[in-house]
C-alpha cells in the first residue's frame, strides 16, 4: 500500500543522525585535545568536601552561560532573538549587590532572599517590556531587544553609580561561588533550571506550540495558538534566566560591575544555541544541544588559558575554532566534503561541479 | 529513433529519510514536444523535476543532456544548461518588482552597475510578448498568484531554455490565462523547446500534450503517445488498478446532494463585510449542508470565508453562530465555536514544514486544549495513524517531515488536522487544487460523507463541476461581491454558474 520503503537505519546511523551527535562530538574532541596539553585534565578530586578539577571548572564557570543560552533557545525557537540578556545580567547583579550592601545585615538569609526577589522582579519587568514590544507592538526582535541592550547597560551603571559595588555576604556567595553536596552550587542550580525547562517544554505541549509558532507564525495563528502570549512569555523567561545568571556572576566575585558583567554574553549565548543545532530561523529547538553548545564555548575559553595562547590572539583562535565547528555541523558542508572526497578518488579531473564541467561517462 | 532526445534520464533513484521517492525511473524528452508527466500525489513527479533542476541531487542513475552525461549540481547550473522551471508554488521574491524578479541573478549591466532602465524596458517587452498587461515596476506581491505564476513563466521563457519544465502552472490560472499560457507553450514548442508539463487537469493534457510519461509509487509506469491512451485508460495507469475504482470518479453523485439539508442553521452572516476584501454579503449554512462558493480567482471567495473564521476582522455586518450573535476576535474564537478552516495556501498558511506529520495533525486540537493539557504521545500516534490510513497519506510514516510530502498528501494532513477537532463547520478553500484525480475523488467523497453525518461545509473551488457535485447551494462571487446564491436543484449546470459569474462582468 505504502510508497514508503522505510530505510532501515542501523543503530550507528541513528546515532550520527541524532541532532546531538555533532555538538557532542565537537565537545569530546575539544576536551580530548586538552588532555594533550594538560595530562590531568580529566582528573577530579575531592578536597575538603569540595570537588575540584578542570571539568568541574568548566561546568562551574559555564553555568551562567548555560542559563542565558537556555532562555535564548526558547526565544530563538519562536524565530526571535534577545540581545538584551547581557544588560539584564548586569542589572540583576547590580540590584542584588546594591540591596545587600545597603542592608544593615548583609549576611542574613532574609536580606539575600529579598535581593534575589528584587533582581528577579526587575527581570520580570524587563522581559515583559521586550515581550510586549515584540509580540504586541510588533517591533522586530533584534531592534526591540537592542533598545534594552544599550539602555540597560546604562541603567546598570546608574544603579551602581558607576562604581563596582562589593558585598560580603555568605548566603549570597553560595549562589555563584559556594558549594553544596560537594558540587559548586551554580552547577546544581543551572542543572535544576535546565531540567525544569525540559520538563516544562517536553512534558507539556509548550515545546510543540513554540516550534509551531517559530516554524510558521501565520499557520500557527490559524490553528488557534495564542502566539502573541507565547512569544511574549519566552522573552520574560529569557530575562529571568539572564537575571539568575547575573546573580551567579556577581555572587562569584562578590561584586557588581555594571560595566563588564555579562558583557557580550548575548553573543556567546546565540552561538551556543546555534552550535546546539537550533536554527536561527526558529522552529525546532534542542535544549540538550544548547547545553552542549554552551559547554563547547566554555571549554574553548578554558582551553585558551590552559594551552597558553597569548591573550591578544585569543579571539582570533576562538573565531577559527567556531568557524570550524559551524562548518563541521553543517550537513551541506559535510555533503560537499564527502562528494569531493569520492570524486577525487574517482577521477583526478576537475572538481568543479556543474554542467559546464562535463564528466565523461563511466 | 527518429530524433535524439534533448534530455534523457536513466535509472534515477532518490531517497529521502524514510521514503524512496524515485526508484530507477527512466524518462526522455524530445525537442519540440510538450510532454506530460503524470502520476498520483507522491508518485514522484515533483521529485523527478527537482532532480532534473538540481534542487535535489540524485542518489543514483544518470542524466544525459543533448548527448552528454551531466551532473546537475544546482538550479543555477540547470538554468545555464538550458533547463528552466516554473514551480507549482511561485518561487520568486514577492517584495521585489516584477522586472527584478524576471532578471534576478542575470541583471543587465552597464559599466558593472545594474542597468535599471534597460532591465525595466526588457521586462516590459517580455511581458508584452506574452500578451500580459503588467506594470513591471510594481512589486510582485501586489499581483494575484495567477499573475505571479505568469511572471515566473516569463522569467523561465527568457532564460532561453532548451527544456522548460512547468510544474502545475495552470492550477491557479483561470481559463483565459490558461489559454494564453497554452498559446505561449505552442509557440515555444514550434521553436524547438522541449516542454515538460505537469498538471492534474486531464483535459489540458489532451489539449496540448504530444506524449506522456506515467509514474506510480516512485516507479516508471510507462511512456505513451497521447493518442495511445484515452482518459479512462490513463487514469487506471496512474492509480494502478485496471479500471478499478473508476466509478468513484464518476459524476453520478449529484443527485444525492439535491435534497435540501434540513438541519438547524449553524451559522448566519448578515451583511458581513470587510473593506477592500468583500462587499456585504448574507449567507446561512445549515448543519449537514454543503455550500459551494464559486467565482474566479480573486473574486473574494477566500476573503468571504476568512471573515467567517475570524482570520480577518469584519468591519460591518453581523455574524450569528447557532443563533447567538458573535464577534470573532480571531481564529481561536472561531475554533472554540467549532469552525475549522483549511487555507488554500497550505505551505504558508497551513502546515509547519519542519514538524512531522503527527505533530501537524494534532496541532489544532492541541492548541485548543492549551499547553497544560498535552495529548500523550500514544494518543497523538493513534490520531495520526488513524487518519494516515483513512486518507491514505503517503508515506504512511507519522514521523515523516511534512515538508517532504507531496502537495496532495500535505493537503490530506491539513484536512486530518481539522477533522480530529470534530468541527461543526468545515471551511475548505481549494482543497483539491494541485491534487491528482484519485485524491480529489477521495476528498470529495469525504466531504459528502461528513455532510451526511451532520457537518456543515463551506466548499470553495474554481472547478465548477466539483462545486456542483458536492453542494446543496452555490454562492457565486464576482468582483468581491456575492452576486447570487443558486439552489443546486439538479437543473443547475456549470454553464449556468459560469453565466452568472460572467453576467454584467466587464469582459
Amino acid at each position: 500500500m505504502s510508497t514508503a520503503t522505510a530505510t532501515a537505519a542501523s543503530p550507528v546511523k541513528a546515532v550520527i543522525r541524532s541532532r546531538l551527535f555533532w555538538p557532542a562530538a565537537v565537545l569530546t574532541v575539544l576536551l580530548v585535545a586538552n588532555l594533550a596539553f594538560t595530562p590531568d585534565f580529566f582528573s577530579v578530586h575531592l578536597q575538603g568536601g569540595h570537588l575540584y578539577g578542570s571539568l568541574i571548572d568548566i561546568l562551574h564557570f559555564g553555568a551562567p552561560l548555560i542559563l542565558v543560552s537556555l532562555g535564548m533557545t526558547l526565544v530563538i525557537a519562536t524565530g526571535g532573538i534577545d540581545l538584551s540578556v547581557g544588560s539584564t545580567v548586569a542589572i540583576s547583579g547590580a540590584l542584588a549587590c546594591l540591596h545587600i550592601s545597603d542592608s544593615s545585615d548583609p549576611g542574613s538569609v532574609g536580606t539575600v532572599l529579598t535581593a534575589l526577589g528584587i533582581a528577579l522582579g526587575a527581570a520580570l519587568v524587563l522581559g515583559t517590556v521586550n515581550g510586549v514590544l515584540v509580540a504586541r507592538v510588533g517591533v522586530q526582535p533584534i531592534i526591540a531587544t537592542l533598545i534594552l541592550m544599550v539602555a540597560g547597560r546604562g541603567v546598570a551603571q546608574l544603579i551602581t553609580d558607576g562604581q563596582i559595588i562589593t558585598v560580603t555576604s555568605d548566603p549570597f556567595k553560595l549562589i555563584g561561588g559556594g558549594y553544596w553536596l560537594t558540587m559548586p552550587f551554580a552547577i546544581l542550580l543551572s542543572a535544576l533550571v535546565v531540567l525544569a525547562t525540559v520538563l516544562l517544554t517536553r512534558f507539556t505541549a509548550l515545546g510543540l506550540l513554540l516550534e509551531s509558532v517559530g516554524g510558521n507564525p501565520v499557520a500557527s495563528r490559524l490553528v488557534g495558538i495564542r502566539a502573541m502570549r507565547l512569544v511574549g512569555l519566552v522573552y520574560v523567561f529569557s530575562a529571568l534566566c539572564a537575571a539568575l545568571a547575573g546573580l551567579m556572576v556577581s555572587s562569584n566575585v562578590s561584586a557588581a560591575d555594571g560595566n563588564n558583567a555579562g558583557l557580550w554574553i548575548e553573543l556567546d549565548a546565540i552561538l551556543a544555541v546555534v552550535l546546539g543545532g537550533t536554527s536561527l530561523n526558529g522552529g525546532r529547538f534542542s535544549i540538550g544541544g544548547t547545553v552542549l553548545g554552551a559547554l563547547i564555548i566554555q571549554t574553548l575559553s578554558t582551553t585558551v588559558y590552559t594551552i597558553g595562547i597569548p591573550p591578544e590572539t585569543t579571539l582570533v583562535f576562538k573565531a577559527f575554532v567556531v568557524i570550524a565547528v559551524c562548518l563541521i555541523q553543517s550537513p551541506v558542508f559535510r555533503a560537499k566534503l564527502a562528494a569531493r572526497g569520492t570524486r577525487t578518488r574517482r577521477t583526478t579531473r576537475s572538481h568543479a561541479a556543474g554542467p559546464t564541467n562535463r564528466e565523461v561517462g563511466a | 529513433m527518429r530524433q535524439q532526445p534533448v534530455l534523457e534520464v536513466r535509472g534515477i533513484r532518490k531517497e529521502f529519510p524514510g521514503v524512496v521517492a524515485l526508484d530507477g525511473v527512466d524518462f526522455r524528452l524530445f525537442p519540440g514536444e510538450v510532454h506530460a508527466l503524470l502520476g498520483e500525489n507522491g508518485a514522484g513527479k515533483s521529485t523527478l523535476i527537482k532532480v532534473l533542476t538540481g534542487v535535489h541531487p540524485a542518489d543514483g542513475g544518470e542524466v544525459v543532456l543533448a548527448g552528454d552525461r551531466v551532473r546537475i549540481a544546482g538550479p543555477l547550473q540547470a538554468q545555464q544548461a538550458g533547463i528552466s522551471t516554473v514551480y507549482q508554488e511561485v518561487n520568486l521574491c514577492p517584495n521585489l518588482s516584477v522586472a527584478e524578479n524576471i532578471f534576478i541573478g542575470r541583471e543587465p549591466r552597464r559599466f558593472g552597475l545594474i542597468d535599471w532602465a534597460g532591465m525595466r524596458r526588457r521586462a516590459a517587452e517580455l511581458v508584452r510578448e506574452l500578451d500580459l498587461d503588467i506594470d513591471v515596476s510594481t512589486p510582485l506581491n501586489s499581483h494575484s498568484i495567477a499573475v505571479q505564476q505568469l511572471v515566473a513563466i516569463v522569467r523561465a521563457v527568457d532564460l532561453s531554455a532548451k527544456v522548460l519544465i512547468l510544474d502545475e502552472p495552470t492550477s491557479s490560472l483561470d481559463r483565459d490565462e490558461v489559454r494564453r499560457l497554452f498559446a505561449v507553450m505552442r509557440r515555444l514548442r514550434d521553436q524547438g523547446v522541449a516542454i515538460l508539463f505537469v498538471t492534474h487537469f486531464l483535459d489540458q493534457i489532451y489539449e496540448i500534450c504530444d506524449r506522456m510519461t506515467v509514474l506510480r509509487n516512485g516507479r516508471l509506469e510507462g511512456e505513451y503517445l497521447i493518442n495511445e491512451l484515452n482518459q479512462v485508460q490513463l487514469v487506471s495507469r496512474m492509480i494502478g488498478a485496471e479500471l478499478a475504482g473508476l466509478d468513484r470518479l464518476g459524476g453520478g453523485k449529484r443527485s444525492e446532494r439535491t435534497a435540501p439539508a434540513d438541519g438547524a442553521v449553524f451559522l448566519e452572516a448578515d451583511g458581513l463585510t470587510r473593506r477592500g476584501a468583500v462587499e456585504p454579503y448574507d449567507l446561512a449554512i445549515r448543519s449537514g449542508e454543503v455550500i459551494g462558493l464559486a467565482g474566479l480567482l480573486g473574486s473574494g471567495r477566500t476573503e468571504a470565508a476568512r471573515l467567517l473564521f475570524g482570520a480577518d476582522q469584519s468591519d460591518g455586518g453581523t455574524l450569528r453562530i447557532e443563533g447567538a450573535k458573535t464577534a470573532l476576535r480571531g481564529p481561536r474564537d472561531a475554533i472554540a465555536h467549532g469552525i475549522a478552516f483549511c487555507s488554500e495556501n497550505r505551505k504558508t498558511e497551513g502546515l509547519v514544514g519542519e514538524l512531522t506529520v503527527r505533530e501537524n495533525i494534532v496541532l489544532a486540537l492541541q492548541a485548543s486544549r492549551g499547553w497544560t493539557r498535552p495529548l500523550s504521545r500514544t494518543v497523538q500516534e493513534q490520531y495520526a495513524l488513524r487518519w494516515i490510513r483513512a486518507l491514505d497519506i503517503r508515506p504512511d510514516n507519522p514521523e515523516a517531515l511534512v515538508r517532504n510530502l507531496s502537495g496532495g498528501n500535505q493537503q490530506k494532513v491539513l484536512l486530518a488536522r481539522w477533522l480530529i477537532t470534530d468541527p461543526k463547520l468545515l471551511i475548505l478553500d481549494e482543497p483539491t487544487r494541485g491534487i491528482d484525480i484519485g485524491a480529489k475523488a477521495e476528498i470529495q467523497k469525504l466531504v459528502a460523507n461528513l455532510a451526511d453525518d451532520g457537518m456543515a461545509v463551506l466548499f470553495i473551488s474554481a472547478e465548477l463541476e466539483e462545486v456542483l457535485r458536492l453542494s446543496h447551494r452555490v454562492g457565486v462571487l464576482r468582483d468581491h461581491r456575492m452576486v447570487a446564491q443558486l439552489d443546486n436543484d439538479g437543473e443547475l449546470t456549470p454553464e449556468h454558474v459560469m453565466a452568472t459569474i460572467a453576467s454584467g462582468a466587464d469582459r
